[in-house]
């Protein structure tokens, strides 16, 4: 995917610029390649999302470009700042959430703000509006100490810390893993109202279908980047011809998708099937096949793919 | 100037909230003294002893009689020559052996004056010192007796000899023993853990991807630490003064001075071992086999070092607490002054300014 | 009893002082079933859960897991279940032949039975050349699904399944649940517990536990029909936003 970028230039625009970034582990007879080469760009003010299952390298990616690790290739900068050269300026202009909520558990909810806000050089008052949406939630366990908070809450006040400086751009790693499905919802929704701040927003996350909340993405597997594009435009890449299938019985179903000839993957997707068909097989054809095969009443949809599909394709390439 | 006083305050916060270390950390120093007090006093009670009465005569019968009578002591057998001491004491049946010379008594009466030898085993110099002090006191006692009865002032000179530790290095030395340990404990230990804490739990990565200048986290961190010791020291000197009778001969501002020295020493050694360390457990380990060993067995606290073998006491000169040790001893128990310490000082301040140049410079400003 | 019935429970309740963590909970799992036990954090999942792998006593109502009864027959409960947790359930330390020699042996598996299951299993998972590696050398998808068989492989009725597949690839995802299919396929029932919604649209049916209660049950189709939704995230936050306590 390198090929559509050029070595970003010392004095840019804000946003990040990632180029071409190697990062391996361990020694040369053991060597694990974290990042093999990743290439992206963020606007300034853009919500961008990192998407990849555990191990893709998001964190090693993350801590690079929060200038905690130093990349053994590559160039990047952060709102025009080069990380290796020019560290300490993303320092003060960064905010940083990794993926375990680093609070203090033995500190208070006001505390640990009140702490990270001196850290910073600033105060909860100075820039109370920016956080307020979301400290207003929990302020009213302020007293209560960060270890004895539910993980939404402790998610929100995590980010509350990071966000206490007014940060130009956020960096959040795996914010959403381990939280349940209403508070990944409303952290989803504190993010879009940030970025109508012009915060540049950088989140990483393994689950798929956190995708579509992102103006872009860029979608990694084994240290490197899939693709990055919009979630609908990685969508309407998706050429082949899509099908959700579903029968009485879903394993002898499954078994006779993988076979059919027409069939170019098939793979269970919730309570159906999904069947990528091979340019130009029209779905009565598979409709036939299955009646042969003794399904009975089968159901069979021509459906958009969403961004695990797309994943899947890609990873397949 | 703000960003350091939160982060002071924050390192207390965990301080205090965890109540369980903290009541360790500061119960520690006065169960170890007590311990160490009861531990001795318990120690001299029906204590072997031989007699070599040369003169056998009224009062060395007499003084023989007051010896077996009090409870210290119990006379384990009589002796006949000088070269019977040796064996006596060499078949570990002994600690203390009594010599009359000839004409004991004779002396005393013609002369006003007479002489006793006591001769102790100095390789555990605190018996020794107790013993030798028990029995000179019933030897003062029967002087006094006979001075008052006669009415004629008699002298008994005691002679001491220490076999085995001469110069008695080690007499109540656990006092100094326990000041090093503690603080090498406190210091060492916990400030090692909680910095590696921060690093396990994540905090650490956002501290540093903050402006905060490393040097002011590590500060930070030592502050509180350097507070608990001193409180530690305090406790340690009151008990000692006043419940276990061991003086502070020297000048007290000196001895609290060495004791922040050391600390921060014992600081930066901490700081150096959490830099290289990635966990809470490894951080413990490290501390205590890499300082709190050498404290007990290489700083003569525990064995004298002039008996150790020779690449042992070449490496007793790393060990900090062996030069603390030293310094403390001198000013506390025999009462010198800074003059007769300051090269100790001086390698002690070296040791410190190593240390901390090394764990700042290992502080990393990134993670791995 | 009904001999097609996994686990049952009636009016089933814990309580911790003044506070009800399960509110009488009544549901059954047939033999051979998937079924996802979902709830937002603080619902009362692990609690439930708990007491139906025989580790909490119930405060009151019925409860039979493997048609053994949770408050007098916990150790023949714990006998016939299996149990994952996406977190904890390897030793990252052992091989991958010492991690399933281990397991097998709590169950007091013969040796002759052990040594050759393991070798069908090593098989099975293609892990021939990593059968002797270290347990943290694996991709996290394979020690995924090493840990499901091992969680199976003493056979039991039931096994239970703790947020199995939270950050895996697509691909390993589904392998690992082509896994589960083939264990429910053959008569071992499986219990889900998860937050994560696209893995609920995966299990036959579905409960959604709302502070302390079962506030749906059903096929994720049927639940999606009657609460107009697209998807069971959907249903989902339907029903949690609903939720008076947020507490873990």
């Amino acid at each position: 995917m390198g090929g559509a970028y050029f070595p970003p230039t010392s004095a840019s625009s804000g946003g990040v610029r990632a180029y071409n970034l190697i990062k391996h582990y361990g020694t040369q007879k053991q060597l694990v390649q974290a990042l093999r080469g990743v290439s992206f760009e963020v606007q300034q003010g853009e919500l961008f999302g990192i998407i990849g299952p555990d191990g893709a390298g998001k964190t090693s990616l993350f801590r690079i470009l929060t200038t905690l690790l130093l990349p053994d290739g590559g160039e990047a900068t952060v709102d025009g700042y080069d990380v290796v050269k020019q560290y300490s300026e993303i320092r003060k202009r960064v905010g940083y959430m990794p993926g375990r909520f680093s609070l203090y558990q033995d500190l208070t909810v006001a505390e640990n703000l009140e702490f990270f806000a001196t850290i910073f050089n600033t105060s909860i008052e100075e820039n109370y509006d920016l956080v307020k949406d979301i400290y207003a939630q929990i302020e009213p366990f302020k007293d209560r100490r960060a270890g004895k908070l539910s993980g939404g809450m402790k998610q929100k006040l995590a980010l509350s810390c990071a966000l206490i400086h007014r940060p130009s751009v956020l960096f959040l790693d795996e914010p959403t893993t381990g939280v349940d499905a209403v508070s990944r919802k409303e952290f989803w929704e504190m993010l879009n109202r940030l970025k109508q701040q012009g915060i540049t927003i950088l989140v990483s996350t393994p689950y798929m279908d956190e995708a579509s909340l992102c103006d872009r993405v860029a979608l990694m597997q084994n240290g490197e980047v899939l693709t990055v594009d919009s979630p609908e435009g990685v969508i309407n890449s998706f050429q082949q011809p899509l099908l959700a299938v579903k029968a009485n019985r879903m394993l002898p179903l499954l078994n006779d998708l993988k076979a059919f000839e027409g069939s170019d993957n098939a793979y269970p997707f919730g309570e159906y099937h999904h069947v990528v068909l091979k340019e130009g097989t029209e779905p009565a054809v598979l409709e036939n096949y299955l009646r042969q095969r003794g399904h009975g009443p089968v159901t069979i949809t021509t459906i958009r793919p969403d961004i695990e599909d797309c994943f899947m394709a890609l990873m397949r390439n | 100037m703000k960003q350091f006083r939160s982060f002071v305050k924050k390192e207390f916060h965990h301080i205090l909230r965890d109540k369980r270390t903290m009541f360790i950390l500061l119960g520690m120093p006065i169960v170890q003294i007590v311990l160490f007090g009861f531990a001795l006093t318990n120690e001299v009670k029906n204590s072997k002893i031989a007699i070599l009465d040369q003169s056998n005569d009224v009062s060395t019968l007499a003084l023989r009689t007051e010896l077996a009578a009090s409870r210290y002591f119990d006379i384990e057998r009589d002796l006949h020559s000088y070269k019977g001491i040796e064996e006596a004491f060499q078949s570990g049946k002994i600690r203390l052996a009594v010599v009359f010379p000839k004409n004991f008594d004779a002396d005393l009466r013609h002369f006003n004056k007479a002489q006793v030898q006591l001769i102790a085993d100095a390789s555990d110099p605190n018996v020794a010192t107790t013993l030798v002090n028990y029995a000179t006191a019933i030897i003062m006692d029967y002087q006094d007796r006979i001075t008052h009865d006669r009415r004629l002032p008699y002298t008994i000179n005691t002679e001491l000899r220490m076999l085995y530790n001469p110069q008695l290095k080690g007499a109540y030395s656990f006092v100094p023993g326990v000041m090093a340990m503690v603080l090498m404990l406190v210091c060492t230990m916990m400030t090692a853990i909680t910095v590696v804490r921060e690093k396990e739990m994540g905090t650490m990565e956002v501290m540093l991807v903050s402006p905060v200048k490393p040097m002011k986290i590590v500060m930070a961190k030592a502050v509180p630490y350097l507070l608990l010791s001193m409180i530690n020291i305090t406790s340690i000197l009151l008990l000692s003064v006043f419940v276990l009778d061991v003086p502070i001969r020297g000048n007290l501002l000196l001895l609290i001075g060495e004791s922040v020295l050391f600390t921060l020493t014992c600081l930066a050694f901490g700081l150096l071992i959490s830099s290289s360390t990635a966990s809470q457990q490894t951080a413990m380990f490290i501390s205590l086999t890499g300082m709190f060993l050498p404290t007990v067995m290489l700083s003569g606290f525990m064995f004298p070092i002039e008996n150790m073998p020779l690449p042992l006491r070449i490496l007793s000169n790393i060990v900090p607490a062996k030069w603390f040790y030293y310094i403390v001893k001198e000013v506390m128990i025999k009462g010198l002054g800074f003059a007769a310490v300051w090269k100790e000082t001086l390698v002690l301040t070296g040791m410190m300014l190593v240390l901390l140049t090394m764990s700042v410079k290992r502080f990393k400003i990134r993670l791995a | 009893m009904n001999n097609n019935i996994a686990i049952k429970a009636e009016s089933l309740t814990k309580k911790f002082g003044d506070f009800t963590a399960v509110d009488g909970i009544s549901f059954e799992v047939q033999k051979g079933e998937i079924f996802g036990f979902l709830g937002a954090n603080g619902a009362g999942k692990t609690t439930a859960m708990r007491m139906l792998c025989g580790l909490s006593m119930p405060t009151s109502g019925k409860a039979t897991v493997a048609g053994f009864d949770v408050y007098r027959q916990n150790e023949q409960i714990k006998r016939n279940i299996g149990y994952m947790s996406q977190k904890f359930s390897l030793y990252e330390d052992l091989t991958v032949k010492e991690n399933i020699r281990f397991y097998a042996g709590i169950y007091g598996k013969s040796d002759a039975f052990i040594k050759e299951k393991t070798a069908w299993l090593i098989d099975q998972l293609h892990l021939g050349t990593e059968a002797n590696k270290l347990v943290k050398s694996l991709p996290l998808g394979w020690k995924q699904k090493l840990a499901f068989s091992v969680a199976i492989f003493h056979e039991p009725q039931i096994v239970f399944l703790d947020e199995p597949t939270g950050g895996v690839d697509p691909v390993t995802r589904r392998e690992f649940w082509s896994m589960i299919y083939d264990a429910a396929e053959s008569g071992i029932t499986v219990f889900v517990t998860t937050h994560y919604m696209d893995e609920a649209e995966y299990c036959n049916r579905v409960s959604i536990m709302v502070d302390g209660r079962i506030d749906a049950l059903g096929t994720p189709a049927q639940l999606k029909q009657s609460f107009g939704a697209q998807s069971m995230d959907e249903v989902f936050l339907k029903l949690a936003r609903k939720a008076v306590r947020s507490a873990d």
